[in-house]
């Protein structure tokens, strides 16, 4: 059993009170995120949330500690949250409705939620919910935007009507290219884009892609989008929109900034098979599927465990749902590796957890890595595939500790 | 057609989420005589941890390239003849050094 020195362990008892080297907050993150960021950072509570890390206030971007990913399901209310608008509604699921329709339509149709819980056959799945920037603090140079650490993703259980048989009921046409969706937030001014974003038909008709109105089995929480949201395993979460109001069936590509200018990378930069070509241009195109990726989340930078004893190691790793094929660890800055065991699987879009038992060391640094990699042989990179707009942060991490 | 009329949400609002957050006045920005016009013409649409949190990286042009985006595509009405000041105090404030 690990064993901590009683400096570090009062400071866990106390709930994350700031370690002598390092913090329980940012991990290894910690001493990579800008120092601006670090000095805007506090545990700030959202009403129905446990404590945070605030990012921002307004619009509300708050990351899920490290330590939250010790279950493999994400309680709601350790749930990140993310929004790109200030203006959030407080939805009545009473007078909430979908609106269905679209040029690509055969027909237009509300939806209320008992309809939607009634008419529907409901689907169950167990998906990760990763922001398009998540590590996005980490980037090396540091780029603009919400400067994440590992926190603003999360695992959970979606129950929901499949988006492909409401789009059935809507019929779509030939000529439907893409389906829009839009939530209920506001910008404070009118001038600013609407938060907008659509799927390539093929994937709006997904088995697997849900207008979802559970997670983990109780409506979704206000700040999660609350009363319904569009949940695309294995995609971005910049699809998943929350507080779904409309879903429009396209025969032209979407125009609209969150499109065709945010959430870019560069083509054939990343190794993604999922390709959104209503939407490429000869340089970028939108981001799709999330890559292959890994969190150890029961270590921090500065740890210190004693001599002579095994190490105990823990984390999860994921990926677009190609299925965790194994996760390495190393504690030879990268030498050598040995396979972790996994956990049970919960369904190949949720966190896999796995866990290592380092042999007993001699007093001095001790540097654990974690690398996973998924059945289509994608391995994480050594190196940071750097873009701009600091998506697809997936760089192998490092965590140093000390054996005292 | 606007993308907002495109999609003609006639929903009910009640903004109770819209209003500040109590530790948004907890932010603190650096001195200068600037700071109050970047505090007027930003906090319109955001809290002003969005300047702290992206600091010290960024370079002025990447700074100005910021509050273009915020008057081109954001649609802040920032006079022309603020942008330059507010461009300047990011930079001397919360910008690469």
């Amino acid at each position: 059993m690990p064993m901590q020195t009683r400096r570090s362990f009062v400071a866990m008892a106390a709930g994350g009170i700031a370690l002598a080297e390092g913090s329980l907050i940012g991990r290894w993150a910690r001493a990579e995120l800008p120092q601006g960021t670090l000095v805007s950072e506090v545990r700030d509570t959202l009403p129905g949330k446990q404590p945070l890390i605030k990012r921002t206030y307004r619009p509300p971007n708050y990351e899920s500690p490290a330590e939250f990913f010790d279950e493999v399901l994400t309680p709601n209310d350790k749930f990140f949250v993310r929004w790109h608008l200030a203006n959030i509604p407080r939805i009545d699921v009473r007078t909430w409705r979908l609106n269905v329709g679209g040029d690509a339509a055969e027909r237009g149709f509300e939806l209320s939620m008992d309809e939607l819980k009634r008419d529907f056959e409901p689907a169950e799945l167990v998906a990760v919910c990763q922001c398009a920037g998540n590590r996005r603090g980490l980037s090396a140079p540091h780029v603009a935007g919400v400067e994440w650490g590992s926190g603003a993703m999360g695992n959970a259980r979606w129950k929901g009507a499949r988006l492909k048989d409401i789009l059935a009921r809507a019929g779509l046409k030939k000529d439907a290219v893409e389906i829009a969706f839009n939530g209920s937030d506001r910008a404070p001014l009118d001038a600013t884009p609407a938060f907008v974003k659509s799927l390539p038909a093929w994937k709006a008709m997904d088995e697997n892609t849900l207008v979802a109105y559970e997670m983990n089995g109780t409506a979704l929480p206000h700040w999660n989008g609350f009363p319904a949201r569009i949940v695309v395993p294995g995609w971005s979460a910049t699809y998943w929109m929350k507080q779904v109001a409309s879903i429009r069936a396209l025969s032209q590509p979407l125009a609209s900034f969150w499109m065709n200018t945010a959430y870019r990378i560069p083509l054939g930069k990343f190794p993604i098979i999922d390709r959104f070509t209503s939407q490429e241009s000869a340089t970028t195109t939108p981001i799709t599927e999330i890559l292959i990726n890994s969190l150890i989340t029961n270590l921090s930078a500065g740890q210190r465990f004693r001599a002579g004893q095994p190490l105990d190691c823990k984390g999860i790793a994921w990926d677009a749902g190609y299925g965790i094929r194994e996760v390495q660890i190393s504690i030879d800055d990268g030498a050598t590796w040995q396979s972790a065991t996994l956990g049970e699987s919960l369904g190949k879009y949720s966190f896999r957890t796995w866990q290592f038992t380092c042999p007993p060391r001699a007093a001095g640094r001790l540097s654990v890595m974690a690398r996973a990699s998924n059945t289509q042989g994608t391995v994480q990179p050594a190196e940071l595939i750097f873009n701009g707009p600091g998506y697809h942060n997936n760089v192998v991490q490092k965590i140093a500790l000390e054996i005292v | 057609m606007s993308i907002k009329r495109r999609f003609g949400v006639g929903l009910l609002f009640s903004l109770v989420a819209a209003s500040a957050h109590c530790g948004e006045s907890s932010i603190k920005l650096a001195g200068g005589e600037t700071a109050a016009l970047v505090r007027l013409r930003c906090s319109t649409c955001h809290s002003l941890d969005y300047i702290v949190m992206n600091s010290p990286f960024l370079t002025r042009a990447a700074w100005d390239a910021e509050v273009r985006k915020m008057t081109k595509i954001m649609g802040a009405p920032i006079p022309e003849n603020e942008v330059a000041p507010i461009v300047d105090y990011l930079t001397q404030y919360y910008g690469a050094n």
